[in-house]
């Protein structure tokens, strides 16, 4: 195991983001905040209550998602299609180092970033709402599991994307929508019955229903399914960059 | 000896079609400088990048140090230090970070006294801390090498470290690979200057239309191939030339007015003196005197030649391209130095 080379990989993504802090970190704080008023206090103060739970609360386990599904998609297609575009993989290419080793580090450091916009958007909620945590031990399993599998995804759509458009491409048009109809900000029983079956062919669903549970112990699906649903999601994931390296796609010509 | 890098039978086609190696074997000497030389287009970067593990052959093998490329690639890839074509570097890196990445990269521990030493000898060192988009380009070349020297790797390749470089800092880079030489380190550089190639290499292959047409030693290579010739022009056309300047290598132009000597540079005695001495005492007077170098072109034109049921066809493809014409101008400066 060339241990050597993750830590340098993991090391330099972190410093990239260290270096453009205030992107990195304090947007999600912003963009927190503006959904607690929009939603939370102006629409919240509508709502009142979904299935037992105050609107502003019932909301934080969706901005959550929303922030870590959008952040490790975007950190970690960047981490990877940025030194394709500028040419620096050669040296990534050149290294004595498995495509295993290259994974831990580009997308250990992207999911690790994640975590931590996770856990501030977790604290700047805790001050708008008095924030509980119902089965912290889940909750933070649903966190990092969907850390690590939304940065395989990111990471297969860097590798995927030769073109910064193709790069904006999935997280606008497809992951965007999915969190949004998602259920962040409603409760799939809210919904028409035909649009509540629709909405079951979402996967983020059952990621923000399992997530949820761990909060409030309401949810929209079985909370053994939404983990079914996000560690198939991973397996799916690790095949698909597991093809990727051992035909070259994209890498090696 | 065991060669360091063996190359057999390598071929690739890229995914368009296009078959940039055809068939090469090679073996590299541990310690010597090789130069590939060959036009743009030549497949030079191809070859580099097969053995360092950037671009899948399509067949033959290539084994460094007794390792298979592919089954071996750890090893093989520890060993072997990359310095690319392109200035391909970070914007905003600084030098140091950037040569610890590569260190680390290539699975070594950090030794900050090592790197130092290395940025030094770059003379770099006063650099450090700059960002890698503040340098220039002779700057940034040297971070590339210091980044392939990070991992202090037995092998090099430059892919034309000298490509675009003024003649100052190319006489520079040639003095920094013969200290790497001279440290054990085995160079393998392509360039399309056959003056490069002249003034470091041990050895040379020259390669054109992703064929290894020959490799030999450079002294050997440039008696075959480097003639020179003096082209005398007469005062007074003559009909036929002279009966005692026949038995020299001299060819008379259909005008008369012309009188061609080929002969080789490197000779202690080019049998000029001897020549000049001749056309005199058989009454000829001289108007002019100019002489020519062999152009890579020329050498290509004879190799091809040489070689006409091989390549003829792949050949002709491109007669007149860019690249030759780029070769011919850095004879051409070799002339006027
Ligand atoms: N990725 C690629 N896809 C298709 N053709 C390529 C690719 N890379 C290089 N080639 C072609 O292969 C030939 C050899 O290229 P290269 O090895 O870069 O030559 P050199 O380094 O000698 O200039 C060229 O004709 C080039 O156009
Ligand atoms: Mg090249």
């Amino acid at each position: 195991m060339n241990t050597h080379a993750i830590r340098v990989i993991y090391k330099y993504e972190m410093l990239r983001a260290w270096d453009t802090l205030l992107q990195s970190f304090a947007s999600p704080v912003v963009s927190t905040s503006l959904y607690f008023v929009v939603f939370g206090s102006a629409i919240g103060s509508r709502i009142q209550q979904v299935e037992g739970v105050p609107y502003g609360l019932f909301i934080v386990p969706g901005l959550v998602m929303l922030a870590l599904l959008t952040h490790s998609i975007s950190n970690a297609s960047f981490g990877i299609f940025f030194p394709k575009f500028t040419g620096t993989i050669y040296e990534v290419m050149s290294a004595p180092i498995s495509f295993i080793e290259i994974l831990i580090g580009y997308v250990g450091a992207a999911a690790t970033k994640s975590l931590i916009i996770g856990i501030v958007i977790l604290a700047t909620a805790g001050f708008f709402v008095p924030l509980e945590i119902a089965h912290p031990v889940w909750m933070a399993g649903f966190l990092i599991l969907t850390c690590i599998s939304f940065s395989l995804f990111g990471f297969i759509i860097g590798l995927w994307a030769d073109n910064f458009e193709k790069l904006q491409l999935i997280p606008l048009l497809i992951i965007t929508p999915l969190v949004f109809l998602g259920g962040s900000f409603y409760s799939i029983s809210m919904l028409p019955p035909v649009w509540q079956t629709v909405t079951l062919f979402n996967p983020v669903v059952y990621l923000i229903s399992g997530f949820r549970w761990s909060f409030f112990e309401v949810s929209d699906v079985s909370v053994g399914l939404s983990l079914f649903m996000v560690l198939a999601f991973l397996t799916v994931c690790l095949l698909i960059v597991w093809w990727m390296f051992k035909t070259g796609y994209r890498l090696k010509q | 000896m065991q060669p360091i890098v063996s190359v057999s039978n390598l071929s690739k086609t890229y995914t368009n079609g296009h078959q940039a190696l055809k068939n090469v074997s090679l073996d590299i000497a541990p310690g010597e400088i090789l130069a590939l030389l060959g036009p743009n287009g030549a497949g030079k970067t191809t070859l580099i990048s097969i053995i360092c593990g950037i671009v899948n052959a399509s067949a033959g093998s290539v084994s460094v140090d007794g390792h298979d490329i592919v089954t071996g690639y750890r090893v093989t890839r520890g060993m072997i230090g990359l310095v690319p074509q392109e200035l391909t570097l970070g914007a905003f890196d600084t030098v140091w970070n950037t040569l610890c990445f590569s260190r680390g990269l290539f699975g070594m521990k950090p030794d900050p006294a090592y790197l130092e030493q290395l940025l030094r000898d770059l003379s770099l060192w006063s650099r450090k801390n700059s960002t890698l988009m503040s340098l220039s380009g002779g700057m940034k070349r040297r971070v590339l090498i210091g980044k392939a020297l990070s991992h202090e790797p037995t092998v090099l390749f430059l892919d034309e470290p000298t490509a675009g470089v003024d003649v100052e800092l190319r006489k520079a880079m040639w003095a920094l690979v013969r200290r790497l030489r001279d440290s054990g380190v085995t160079i393998i550089l392509t360039t399309h200057y056959i003056e490069e190639a002249e003034a470091i290499a041990d050895r040379v292959g020259v390669i054109n239309n992703g064929e290894l047409l020959l490799v030999d030693d450079k002294l050997a290579l440039m008696h075959k191939l480097g003639k020179r010739q003096l082209i005398i022009e007469l005062e007074e056309p003559v009909s036929q030339l002279p009966e005692m300047l026949t038995n020299r290598a001299l060819e008379l132009s259909n005008d008369g007015g012309k009188l061609t000597y080929t002969y080789d540079p490197h000779k202690s005695d080019t049998g000029i003196s001897a020549l000049l001495q001749a056309i005199s005492e058989a009454g000829l007077q001289l108007k002019d005197l100019q002489t020519t170098q062999s152009t890579l072109e020329d050498i290509f034109v004879s190799l091809v030649k040489a070689n006409e049921p091989l390549i003829n066809s792949s050949c002709r493809r491109k007669p007149a391209s860019n690249a030759l014409k780029d070769m011919g101008s850095g004879i051409r400066r070799n002339d006027e130095s």
